[in-house]
C-alpha cells in the first residue's frame, strides 16, 4: 500500500484529535470522584460556639495533640485552629442587618479542606495534596518551604515556620513529629487518628457540642442530616474552592 | 634531573601531610568499633539484623511513603509481625535510647540524618 502525504496528514489529524479527547475526558474520573470510601467533613454551630465566648478548649487540644508552638512574635505565629472577627473570616457575607452577637465575634476558622484546593495546584513538589478521603495532606518530609502554598491558600489557612518551633512548645506529645524551620503547616483534620475511627481532637474537646465530623459521601450520615434540615454557610464561596467546613449560623 | 632532591623532599612532604589521616590510623590505634546495646526484652526485629544495619534507612522511608502519601499504617513484616509503621511507635518503642542505639552507629560514620529534626525521641532516652 502506497501511503500519500494526502493520506498520512489526514491519519495525523486524526491521532491528533483522539489524543487530545482522551486527555480532555479522562476515562473513570467521575468514576473515582464517587467511587466508594467517606468525604470528610466539619461543622460548626456558631450559636453553640459564641455561648462560650472566651473558650478556647478546642484549639488547646489541637496544638497539644500536634506540638503547635506558641511563638512570641505574632509574625512567626503558627496557626491550626484559631478566631477570626466575622467580616475577615466571611469577607463576601453581607451581613448589614445581622444579628450584632454573630457579626461583632470571632468566629472558629481553620483549613477548610477544599474539594478543589489552591494550595495543592502550587505546590511545585507535591508535598501537599488532596486525598480521596477529602483531607488537604501534607507530607513535611518532601515540602522545601517555598510558601506558594500559603499565597495561594484565600483562607490563610496554612503557616510557615520562621524560626524552630520545639523551644516554644511547653509540653512536646511524643507520638506526633514537631516541625522544623522552613516547611508549611496547617490543620490535618486529625488524618492520624481517622483511622482509628476517632474525631478530630477539637470537636472531642468541645463541651458545647458546637463542632460536628462526619461523611458526606453517606447519606444517611447525622452530617447530612443537619445539612438537610438547616441552613449552613461557607467561607467565601464565591471562589469556587469548595471548603468542606460548613457554618450553622 | 635539575633540583632533583628538593622535588622528591617536596613531593614526600606533600604525601606526608595528604595522608595524614592514614598515619595516624596506623600509628595510633583507630577508633573503636560502635557497641550497640539492642533490647533484651524483644527477641526479633521486623527483618534480620544484617538487613537492618544495611538498609535501615530504606525501610524507613518506605514506611514513610506509605503512612503519610498512601494513607497505609500497618504492615506485615518479613518476621511475621504486625506493625504500625513508624519510628517512634515501633522502632523506638524498643530501641528506646537514641544516644546509645541510633548515636552510636551514626556518629562513628558521621552521617547526620535529620529524623529528630521533628520525630520526638522518647523520654529519658538522653539520660
Amino acid at each position: 500500500m502506497k501511503a500519500g502525504r494526502r493520506s498520512f496528514l489526514k491519519n495525523a489529524g486524526l491521532g491528533a484529535l483522539g489524543l487530545a479527547a482522551s486527555k480532555a475526558f479522562p476515562a473513570g474520573a467521575e468514576g473515582a470522584k464517587a467511587g466508594g470510601g467517606p468525604r470528610w467533613a466539619m461543622l460548626i454551630d456558631t450559636r453553640k460556639c459564641l455561648e462560650e465566648k472566651e473558650c478556647a478548649k478546642c484549639a488547646e487540644a489541637c496544638h497539644e495533640a500536634h506540638n503547635v508552638p506558641t511563638l512570641p512574635n505574632p509574625r512567626h505565629e503558627v496557626k491550626w485552629i484559631w478566631k477570626e472577627n466575622f467580616r475577615e473570616a466571611f469577607p463576601d457575607q453581607e451581613a448589614e442587618y445581622f444579628d450584632e452577637v454573630l457579626t461583632s465575634s470571632k468566629m472558629l476558622v481553620f483549613c477548610n479542606h477544599c474539594d478543589k484546593p489552591p494550595c495543592t495546584r502550587v505546590c511545585p513538589t507535591q508535598a501537599t495534596w488532596r486525598r480521596a478521603d477529602g483531607v488537604v495532606m501534607m507530607d513535611w518530609h518532601r515540602c522545601i518551604g517555598c510558601r506558594y502554598c500559603v499565597a495561594a491558600c484565600p483562607y490563610g489557612s496554612r503557616s510557615f515556620n520562621w524560626i524552630d518551633p520545639r523551644p516554644h512548645l511547653a509540653n512536646v506529645t511524643p507520638t506526633y513529629p514537631t516541625r522544623t524551620r522552613g516547611v508549611v503547616e496547617k490543620c490535618t483534620f486529625c488524618e492520624e487518628r481517622l483511622p482509628e475511627h476517632r474525631s478530630p481532637a477539637c470537636v472531642e474537646a468541645c463541651e458545647a457540642k458546637a463542632m460536628m465530623f462526619g461523611d458526606l459521601a453517606d447519606p444517611t450520615s447525622e452530617i447530612r442530616e443537619v445539612l438537610r434540615t438547616r441552613f449552613a454557610v461557607r467561607r467565601r464561596p464565591g471562589l469556587g474552592t469548595h471548603p468542606e467546613i460548613f457554618y450553622l449560623v | 634531573m635539575y633540583d632533583g632532591g628538593k622535588i622528591l623532599a617536596g613531593i614526600a612532604i606533600f604525601l606526608g601531610l595528604v595522608l595524614l589521616p592514614v598515619w595516624h590510623n596506623a600509628v595510633v590505634a583507630s577508633a573503636p568499633r560502635p557497641e550497640v546495646k539492642t533490647p533484651t526484652h524483644e527477641k526479633h526485629c521486623v527483618d534480620s539484623a544484617a538487613v537492618m544495619r544495611a538498609s535501615h534507612m530504606n525501610v524507613l522511608d518506605q514506611w514513610r511513603d506509605a503512612v503519610v502519601r498512601e494513607g497505609v499504617r500497618t504492615t506485615v513484616t518479613p518476621t511475621g509481625m504486625t506493625v504500625s509503621m513508624s519510628l517512634t511507635k515501633t522502632c523506638m518503642n524498643c530501641h528506646a535510647n537514641k544516644k546509645e542505639f541510633c548515636d552510636a552507629c551514626h556518629n562513628y560514620l558521621a552521617v547526620s540524618p535529620t529524623c529528630w529534626e521533628c520525630h520526638v525521641e522518647p523520654k529519658g532516652s538522653s539520660s
